[in-house]
């Protein structure tokens, strides 16, 4: 009965030391500002080294899948901003190809190298975002500074386009809403002009900077059996000894018709990952620049659709609408029914800048899905948490849950 | 006539659907349609029961006995190279014939080829764990559990996930209800006055934060309020808010917001 003992002793009335070893339980968040957002990890320590990590999720827990079961499918697109809502073209993008190839749209060219500019756009910015916090997070607040500058470029681009800076909602079922403005080019070409040199300063105060050196490298080991097992996809695997980008081995759009190169590391630990973002967008600045000449090559040949035809799902062009009897009708059927894509299942991936972003729809013919499945790749990149941590110190766990990329919109859901 | 509400599932339903309405179905192929496939399921054909397969939009889906899960999961990794689980869950099928459906989709990367491996289980019924073989089931299980209240056997941490702890019901049933207890609002009035002072007294409000957005009177006239129901001139005078209790609060003696002098710099 050691607990009534101490129980007595004047200074420590509330507390009991029923402990015999030194194992001392630290909760790390939810409101910690290195935590990325809403993340709770219980740390059982010893001294200051982890031997037990149990990450707690669901403070930002929306109930996404089951708002998506209650919701025509056109209004679900802005939900999925909500996901990662630092790229969040992707989740729209994500949303979007899954219906398609539930009802096996063809999407016309034009649109499709507007998304790609999207795409490609996003993942930039979070990478961006990723180099900026993550920097911030062990110190090198310069990095923070200059990462967030270019991000504002790239935000104020995609305002341009649709209006808003993160929640985007800026691609449709069936193709994107509107052409891109006249300033894109012009200004993502003094964009990406400019982003070589930006990339190589950052990569000048990082890459051989003690600091960071210190707190990345040999930190944060994944080995490629433990990644496979987690479910670990982007650049968690690909820094892990796995070359596998879905842009490359399962294209859509037109990622097959563009030159990239898939970068990859067998390190596997935090110095890698960080090199894979690193690497990561200059491949994309190389994408981005060969869709600009796809778009142009685009306008020259006259392709103007940016959205597809198909009556029976997707509302006609405006001009019809506004001129043509059936077309008002049937647009008006879909605003207010919703479309009913056939039915069938569909389970449809795409690389979004964490990793796998995968759609799973049932669809039973109704205007709402029967059932949606978000998998969401930095759900299991907080898992790995579990059995990466222990062994790890205090200070670790900061520089490990900052290269994890995790973003607590996706994760929670 | 009130109108009917199916209680087995609550869920969003089209206010209407032309009654000679025939769902398209989206295009199924057979497994020897792709010499990859057909291989992968010949081989799993050959030790386990498969009751269907086909494919869909590009993937093998295959429907198997619950009870053989953690074998095929095991034998697609060891010997199919399915290396990855990418993703596991539930579907309610609860109104339609009291199941659950399962799905694992499982990611080959050496072959580029995604299966989807499906079985049914009844209401109550668990299924087998394959955390032992993927450690990302560790997290979809509990996730599973947490929104249809599946359990997994041999799961070393069977807790909910996503909800808290000390959560009632199972948020992904089609069952589950898309708003509170409609009722509720009642509760004090009914227990208090007596159900024939709801007419009088009305609904309680709940939502201390609701407005009311088709009233157009009431609408942002802070500090001018007038009882509810009396008509609004335009003219009122500015209302002083006093929240003090009538026998005064502990330590202030007198409060007056008139002779109360208020700081508005804080850097007095």
């Amino acid at each position: 009965m050691a607990q009534v003992k101490n129980r007595l002793t004047p200074f420590f009335e509330n507390i009991t030391f029923d402990r015999e070893d030194n194992e001392m339980i630290l909760n790390f968040g939810p409101q910690h500002p290195s935590a990325h957002g809403q993340l709770r990890l219980m740390l059982h320590l010893q001294q200051e080294m982890i031997t037990k990590a149990h990450p707690d999720i669901g403070y930002l827990h929306r109930g996404m899948e089951k708002m998506a079961e209650n919701m025509i499918y056109n209004e679900f697109m802005p939900t999925t901003d909500r996901m990662d809502y630092i790229a969040s073209s992707s989740n729209n993008y994500g949303f979007a190809l899954a219906v398609e190839k539930l009802i096996g749209l063809e999407v016309p060219r034009r649109a499709k190298v507007i998304r790609m500019m999207l795409l490609e756009i996003n993942r930039l910015m979070s990478h961006l975002f990723w180099l900026a916090t993550t920097a911030l997070d062990i110190g090198a607040m310069t990095v923070f500074l200059f990462a967030f500058r270019e991000r504002e470029y790239l935000m104020d681009i995609i305002e341009g386009y649709c209006g808003a800076r993160l929640t985007h909602a800026a691609i449709r079922i069936g193709g994107v809403p509107l052409d891109i403005q006249d300033s894109f080019i012009t200004q993502l070409r003094v964009f990406l002009d400019k982003l070589p040199q930006n990339i190589k300063d950052y990569e000048d105060l990082l890459d051989t900077n003690r600091i960071w050196l210190m707190r990345m490298e040999e930190v944060g080991t994944i080995s490629t059996e433990m990644a496979l097992s987690w479910g670990c996809t982007g650049p968690m695997l690909r820094a892990s000894g796995v070359a596998w980008d879905i842009r490359k081995e399962e294209p859509y759009e037109l990622y097959d018709e563009v030159e990239f190169n898939v970068p990859w590391s067998d390190k596997g630990d935090n110095f890698a990952r960080y090199r894979m973002y690193m690497e990561e967008m200059r491949e994309s600045a190389k994408i981005l620049y060969q869709t600009i000449t796809m778009y142009q090559k685009c306008v020259k040949d006259g392709q103007t659709e940016l959205m597809a035809h198909s009556p029976k799902y997707i509302s006609a062009p405006k001009i019809d609408i506004m001129t043509q009897n059936y077309s008002l009708m049937q647009h008006f059927v879909l605003v207010t029914q919703g479309m009913r894509p056939p039915v069938g299942e569909v389970y449809i991936p795409t690389e979004s800048p964490k990793g796998e972003l995968g759609f799973y729809i049932n669809s039973q013919g109704g205007p709402y899905p029967y059932r949606l499945k978000l998998r969401a790749p930095s759900f299991w990149h907080t898992g790995i948490l579990t059995d990466l941590l222990p062994g790890h110190y205090i200070p670790d766990v900061v520089s490990i849950i900052g290269t994890t990329n995790i973003v607590f919109g996706e994760v929670d859901r | 006539m009130r109108a009917y509400k199916p209680k087995d599932d609550v869920q969003a339903k089209s206010y209407y659907t032309d009654r000679y309405y025939v769902s398209p179905q989206v295009p199924k192929q057979t497994p020897e349609s792709d010499e990859v496939f057909n291989a992968d399921l010949e081989a799993i054909k050959s030790k386990f029961d498969v009751s269907d397969a086909y494919i869909q939009v590009e993937q093998l889906v295959i429907f198997i006995n619950a009870s053989d899960i953690y074998g095929v999961l095991e034998f697609m990794r060891d010997e199919l190279e399915y290396t990855q689980l990418s993703e596991m869950s539930a579907i309610d099928w609860l109104a339609k014939d009291n199941t659950f459906e399962i799905f694992y989709q499982m990611l080959s990367m050496n072959k580029r080829k995604r299966i989807r491996v499906k079985y049914f289980i009844d209401n109550g019924q668990a299924v087998d764990s394959v955390e032992k073989l993927f450690r990302s089931a560790d997290w979809s299980e509990r996730e599973m559990f947490d929104m249809f209240g599946i359990e997994a056997n041999g799961h070393p941490f069977m807790k909910r996930i996503l909800m808290p702890y000390d959560w009632h019901g199972y948020p992904l049933l089609k069952t589950y209800p898309l708003e509170g207890d409609e009722f509720a609002a009642w509760y004090e009035v009914d227990k208090i006055f007596g159900k024939e002072a709801r007419d009088v007294i009305g609904p309680e409000l709940r939502d201390t934060a609701k407005v009311d957005r088709y009233d157009s009177e009431r609408f942002a006239r802070l500090g001018h309020e007038v009882p509810k129901g009396t008509k609004i001139t335009g003219n009122e005078p500015k209302s002083d808010q006093n929240y003090q209790e009538d026998g005064g609060v502990f330590l202030i003696k007198k409060f007056d917001k008139k002779d109360s002098v208020v700081i508005d710099d804080p850097q007095r």
